[in-house]
């Protein structure tokens, strides 16, 4: 199985030091410095796994080889650019996007004809440098059929990833999946990026508790206008996942601890927009999109 | 005529060293700065900026001291309101107190101690330079008038709006003090927040179209829970937003919460777009934009205790 991760942010390292582990995996970067280091020393994983793995990488595509699995794991901001540099290159592969929000899919079909895997993940690590990726939170990725694919392939893919030692699950269809977890990132990454609370007990109770769950109402009503049946319920989500013990810092929270630009336009904006196309008032969501986006331009 | 001003910050001693100018006023100053209160007694309190001023007047950290007066003027910051009357109350017991701080709620806290209470909203501000010490930036008016449930005489608000308007501060006495306060605390709750949550200037928030449409939101809801309880506004509050975000006005000036945001402090929202949301569900008015806004701000000073 030849494998190429496109993309080697903190996502795109996790994915492909443990699919090293049982896969031929060459991963593409931005840059080519990053790349030598990534021949050079292999990537390291420290936190949940603690290993080593040897990667090929190349910031040219030309140069990684046939691929039969490209897992596409930048940023949504980055995506546009970096779908565009796949166009033309590994021809008979099937490629996975695993980005926040809505659309992901859309943007690399406009590029190649591909067939097509549409995944969320839902784990987590921090970036160290450009070959040591620490793995935080090992929670799966979820992984439905696109365009020219069956729920037997995203299986397919499940299970290699599962062999690698990460969490992964197959579903018929992605939507309900993709829409919990939309409107979870839309209300929990948010709150906390304007806060600067990490994801704790805060989210579940009191006044800000009361802010979290309206703003998941409201991400209800456009999923039900949408005619998305949800998967898991985003409020018992948020609940789960500041019982975990130790409090998760939201990558949106990070982003502006370090004056980054946000996703803020791929998650909340897919939501803000979704809700207009359907004709549902999202005042809240709404109130946090530009608080964030003005946030954003505070920087300079 | 004898007046206490109770917690001496920037806004307090624009009292106390105007109203320690008249020679039939005796000013007294309540606060918790020892080195604020013995600059002042030691050398007087010093007003520079807008206006010259070097008043001298008794200043004490121990309310004990305080002999009876007829007028207390109360400025602290709005939590701090409770503590600082029960400390002082000794001293109204044949008097009135006033209040000429920011938000809601300041006039029912005084009025659990004092028999006679005085609402009021005043616009100058100024900052601390020194212990002793005050920048006086603004200028502006101060109205004063009674609070409804457990009111002052008119006569003697008047005599008080008198006095401050000999020293220099021009006050109004009127009958019905609440258009102006809810001007203000609308214009604030709707703007402070966000500059707090976003880092941008009062300018930069106005002049970004999406942002000043959601300031326009926390306005709305602000001015329905205002008509609500038939209070009338002396002015629009928008009118107040746009003119302030002239270059030449306050474009570059960072809110007050701002600030407090910066330097870790607890900000007054509970008493802003907290007392509007309060005000309106006993009104039955919605506030779900002051109510989202006030939570945000809640969890930014949950923020700094983890």
């Amino acid at each position: 199985m030849r494998v190429v991760v496109a993309g080697a942010g903190t996502i795109g390292s996790l994915f492909a030091a443990h699919l090293a582990r049982v896969a031929d995996v060459a991963v593409l970067t931005r840059r080519d410095s990053h790349a030598r280091a990534l021949n050079e020393d292999g990537l390291h994983v420290s936190g949940r796994s603690d290993f080593t793995a040897t990667v090929r990488a190349s910031a040219d595509p030309a140069e990684l080889g046939g691929a039969d699995l490209v897992l596409v794991a930048c940023k949504g901001g980055d995506l546009e650019p970096l779908a565009a540099r796949l166009a033309g290159h590994f021809a008979g592969a099937t490629v996975m996007t695993t980005q926040n929000g809505l659309g992901a899919e859309a943007i690399v079909a406009a590029h190649g004809d591909w067939p097509l895997l549409s995944a969320v993940t839902f784990m987590s690590g921090t970036r160290h440098d450009d070959t040591h990726v620490e793995y935080v939170l090992d929670t799966a990725t979820w992984i439905g059929p696109y365009r020219g694919t069956t729920r037997a392939e995203a299986e397919e893919v499940a299970e290699l990833i599962r062999s690698a030692g990460l969490k992964a699950e197959a579903f018929d269809d992605l939507r309900p999946a993709q829409w919990s977890k939309l409107i979870f990132n839309a209300t929990v990454n948010s709150v906390s990026a304007l806060t600067g609370l990490p994801h704790d007990f805060h989210f579940a109770e009191g006044m800000l508790g009361d802010l979290v769950h309206a703003l998941v109402d409201e991400g209800k009503a456009v999923a039900a206008a949408a005619g998305v049946a949800l998967g898991e319920d985003p409020w018992e989500m948020n609940v789960h996942a500041t019982q975990r013990g130790h409090a998760h810092y939201p990558s949106m929270l990070e982003d502006v601890s370090a004056h980054r630009p946000t996703e803020i336009e791929l998650i909340t904006g897919s939501l803000v927009r979704e809700a207009a196309e359907h004709g549902v008032p999202v005042p809240l969501h709404t109130a946090l999109y530009r608080l964030v986006k003005a946030k954003e331009a505070s920087y300079s | 005529m004898r007046v206490c001003i109770v917690g001496c910050g920037a806004v307090g001693s624009l009292f106390a060293a105007n109203l320690a100018r008249l020679d039939d006023v005796e000013v007294w100053a309540y606060d918790l700065s020892r080195e604020h209160v013995d600059a002042i007694n030691a050398h007087g309190l010093r007003l520079s900026g807008a206006g010259e001023v070097v008043g001298r007047l008794r200043a004490t950290v121990d309310a004990g001291e305080i002999p009876p007066c007829e007028f207390g003027i109360v400025a602290t910051k709005a939590m701090h309101t409770s503590a600082a009357i029960v400390a002082t109350a000794h001293a109204f017991a044949e008097g009135c107190v006033a209040t000429v701080q920011n938000g809601l709620g300041n006039e029912e806290a005084i009025a659990e101690h004092v028999e006679r209470v005085i609402r009021g909203t005043t616009f100058p501000a100024g900052k601390i330079l020194e212990p002793g010490h005050v920048q006086w930036d603004v200028k502006g008016d101060t109205t004063l008038g009674p609070f409804e449930p457990q009111p002052a005489p008119m006569a003697e608000i008047e005599r008080l709006a008198d006095a401050c308007t000999r020293g220099g501060m021009p006050t109004k006495a009127v009958s019905d003090a609440r258009g102006p306060q809810w001007r203000k605390v609308i214009f604030n709750a709707s703007t402070n927040p966000i500059g707090a949550l976003t880092g941008l200037t009062h300018g930069r928030v106005c002049e970004r179209p999406d942002l000043r449409q959601l300031v326009s939101g926390l306005v709305d809801e602000g001015k329905a829970v205002a008509a609500a309880q038939g209070i009338e506004l002396d002015a629009d509050p928008e009118e107040l937003i746009d003119h302030a975000a002239k270059p030449e006005v306050a474009y570059g000036h960072k809110a007050s919460m701002l600030q407090d945001v910066e330097a870790r402090r607890t900000t007054e929202i509970d008493y802003l777009n907290g007392g509007i949301v309060r005000f309106g569900r006993e009104h039955e008015v919605p506030t779900p934009l002051n109510q989202a806004i006030w939570a945000l701000v809640k969890g930014v000073e949950d923020s700094w205790t983890k």
